[in-house]
């Protein structure tokens, strides 16, 4: 999309969990880049790995977790830094929302407690610049400059001033990509696409990159520049989102499609895929979705690599070419 | 705020009323006639009769009852049978002895026992944690009397560091008086110290797998600013309860304490009196650790205020 060098380069990113005594990968070689300005969209169902690389490239795992692979924000490789310098990088290389507002912010801190101690610590403000900033923030993200906010707590607030809340929060540092995890799904409906309108504008205005994490894929449309479908901890396809959505190449991106319900037409009946996600520890050997694809046969017991079809990249013997009705 | 602490010194009136009822109606419901006491085997009837007359002691008991509530409320406590002094101008000094021990003794269980459970939470499964835990083990177990007399072999008789027993008052030297209570302090104060450390460690690990100290992180405060003001904050909140109640118990344990170390205290008067059917020092004690105990309740429900917002909402 561009020829600019890119913000975050991913490449091989393995991720493996302790789970009763061993490890269970959950990421496997997984590779992305997104160039300045760039918004990305990770899709897949929930348990597909999705938040785990999430969490992988802001440097923090869960307790026990082996990250492989490379990370490198703006050139500069984040796994090889010391614990102390991997922190540092949160905040103001990379910002991050997360899924549940009201369980993400500190529940006996005030707001402003929360905004300033980032600014005065990340980027050196004394409290008074550093309130003056988050007042303002609060203000950037439409929320009501009338209400004293900084000292308001998080159970004062409505979801999705709450959402806003984290949004301001996470370009508060002024970070060159915005790491968004599922950002409305514990939102009301209404109120989802309110908090999307504003990412979406916040996006634009500031320039940011983004990485949008979402299980998608018609939101995702409205303002990826590229979506990258995930199944069981495995990247399946890569490409624009429209495309993703109108011509999918892959079995499973075909019937996540399928799957999407579709207002207006009364009754129609979806088309689940049918079985279920392999659960993590027992993925098949070959390709991940074989046990459940209609197209699979002998050859799906070795695992495809990523190959270009039409304008997108496949994980798949079997792609499929042609338009969804 | 100013509501909430309305409300707290309105519930304040019933934690000292009723114990103060119940004290009075005990001691005239138990056997052994306090003029009796005082006058000894030799007295004859007569001697007896005149002095419970004059100790109000022969009236029916609801006027006693009434006289008795008429003279708590204006705090005219009466004057001691056994010392022949007026009990307000008794207590302050027995009262200052269990105070200090009881406050040493919360001071030592609330940091130590505080420090330790954080250090064993971010160590969590370490050695460092095993070793804390199996330590708290242990002093959770060990009763303080028996700690006491442990203390005073080590501590008092072969270091020689602390005297054995007795009591200096702060007036006649800070540090000998400090001295004094040093290990009557550390043998209550320990078991409760390795209680908190116990609390602190489960709501440290509790709230470190919280979302928002995920949050704190990826905002890349750094980690002593996470867990020393994002998670204690919220961590210390049922560790209050915990001293709470520890800090009652203090009050109370004391009185074996005091006993072992000698120390002229509430409960050492307290127990003492009871034994001379020394009504009005009886009732005296008992309305002041009773009004001790509101106030600590009181601070506690403060402190609690302070720590959560969502509290002082309520």
């Amino acid at each position: 999309m561009t020829d600019q060098a890119p913000i975050l380069e991913v490449r091989d990113l393995s991720v493996s969990l302790p789970i009763s005594g061993r490890m269970v990968p959950v990421v496997t070689d997984l590779s992305m880049s997104i160039s300045p300005g760039e918004a990305v969209a990770l899709v897949g169902e929930s348990g597909c790995g999705k938040s785990m690389t999430a969490r992988a490239i802001i440097g923090l795992p869960p307790p026990g977790a082996v990250v492989s692979g490379s990370i490198r924000l703006e050139g500069r490789e984040l796994t090889t830094l010391s614990p102390r310098e991997r922190r540092r990088v949160g905040g103001r290389g990379i910002g991050f929302i997360f899924q549940e507002p009201m369980t993400s912010l500190h529940p006996t801190l005030s707001i402003g407690q929360q905004m300033t101690d980032a600014l005065r610590y990340n980027l050196n403000l004394p409290t008074r610049v550093a309130r003056d900033r988050a007042r303002e923030l609060l203000a950037r993200v439409g929320l009501p400059k009338e209400r004293d906010l900084l000292n308001a707590y998080v159970h004062e607030l409505s979801g999705g001033m709450r959402q806003r809340v984290m949004i301001a929060m996470a370009i508060s540092c002024n970070p060159k990509l915005v790491i968004a995890d599922e950002p409305t799904t514990a939102l009301d409906v209404t109120i989802q696409a309110q908090v999307l309108e504003l990412l979406i504008a916040m996006r634009a205005e500031i320039g940011l990159a983004m990485l949008y994490i979402s299980h998608d894929l018609e939101v995702v449309a409205e303002f990826c520049d590229r979506a990258i479908v995930m199944y069981a901890g495995d990247q399946v396809e890569a490409g624009t989102p429209v495309e993703c959505l109108k011509m999918p190449h892959h079995p499973y991106t075909r019937g996540l499609v399928d799957a999407i319900p579709h207002a207006g037409e009364a009754r129609a009946r979806l088309s689940p895929i049918p079985g279920q996600v392999p659960s993590l520890g027992s993925w098949p050997r070959g390709c991940r979705f074989q046990p459940r694809c209609p197209r699979q046969d002998d050859r799906c017991a070795t695992r495809p690599e990523l190959a270009t079809v039409v304008r997108s990249e496949v994980r798949c013997w079997h792609p499929l070419v042609g338009e969804v009705s | 705020m100013l509501r909430f602490l309305g409300q707290r010194l309105l519930l304040m009136i019933p934690t000292v009323v009723v114990p103060l009822v119940l004290v009075f109606l005990l001691l005239r419901l138990a056997p052994g006639d306090p003029a009796a006491q005082i006058l000894g085997d030799q007295a004859s009837p007569s001697e007896i009769a005149a002095l419970r007359s004059e100790m109000g002691l022969d009236l029916p008991l609801p006027v006693q009852f009434v006289l008795w509530a008429k003279n708590i409320v204006t705090l005219k406590l009466g004057t001691s049978f056994f010392f022949k002094q007026p009990v307000i101008d008794l207590l302050p000094q027995y009262a200052l002895v269990t105070l200090q021990i009881a406050l040493a003794a919360l001071f030592l269980a609330v940091a130590l026992g505080s420090i330790l459970g954080v250090v064993a939470a971010i160590n969590k499964d370490g050695v460092l944690d095993r070793g804390l835990v199996g330590v708290a083990v242990l002093g959770i177990s060990l009763p303080e009397f028996w700690l006491a007399l442990l203390l005073i072999f080590l501590f008092a008789v072969t270091l020689r560091w602390f005297p054995v027993s007795g009591y200096v008052p702060p007036a006649d030297g800070l540090l000998a008086s400090a001295a004094t209570i040093a290990l009557p302090a550390l043998a209550l104060g320990i078991r409760q110290s390795a209680l908190i450390t116990r609390m602190m460690r489960s709501s440290m690990l509790d709230v470190l797998g919280e979302p928002y100290i995920v949050t704190a992180r990826a905002q890349g405060l750094p980690e002593a600013m996470v867990i020393g003001r994002y998670a204690v904050r919220t961590a210390a909140i049922p560790v209050v309860t915990v001293a709470g109640l520890s800090a009652s118990y203090l009050l109370s344990g004391a009185v074996s304490i005091e006993l072992i170390f000698s120390l002229p205290g509430l409960g050492k008067l307290l127990i003492d009196a009871v034994a001379r059917r020394d009504y009005p020092v009886v009732e005296g004690a008992v309305l002041l650790i009773a009004l001790m105990l509101a106030a600590l309740n009181l601070i506690i429900d403060v402190v609690y205020a302070l720590l959560d917002p969502r509290v002082r909402m309520g």
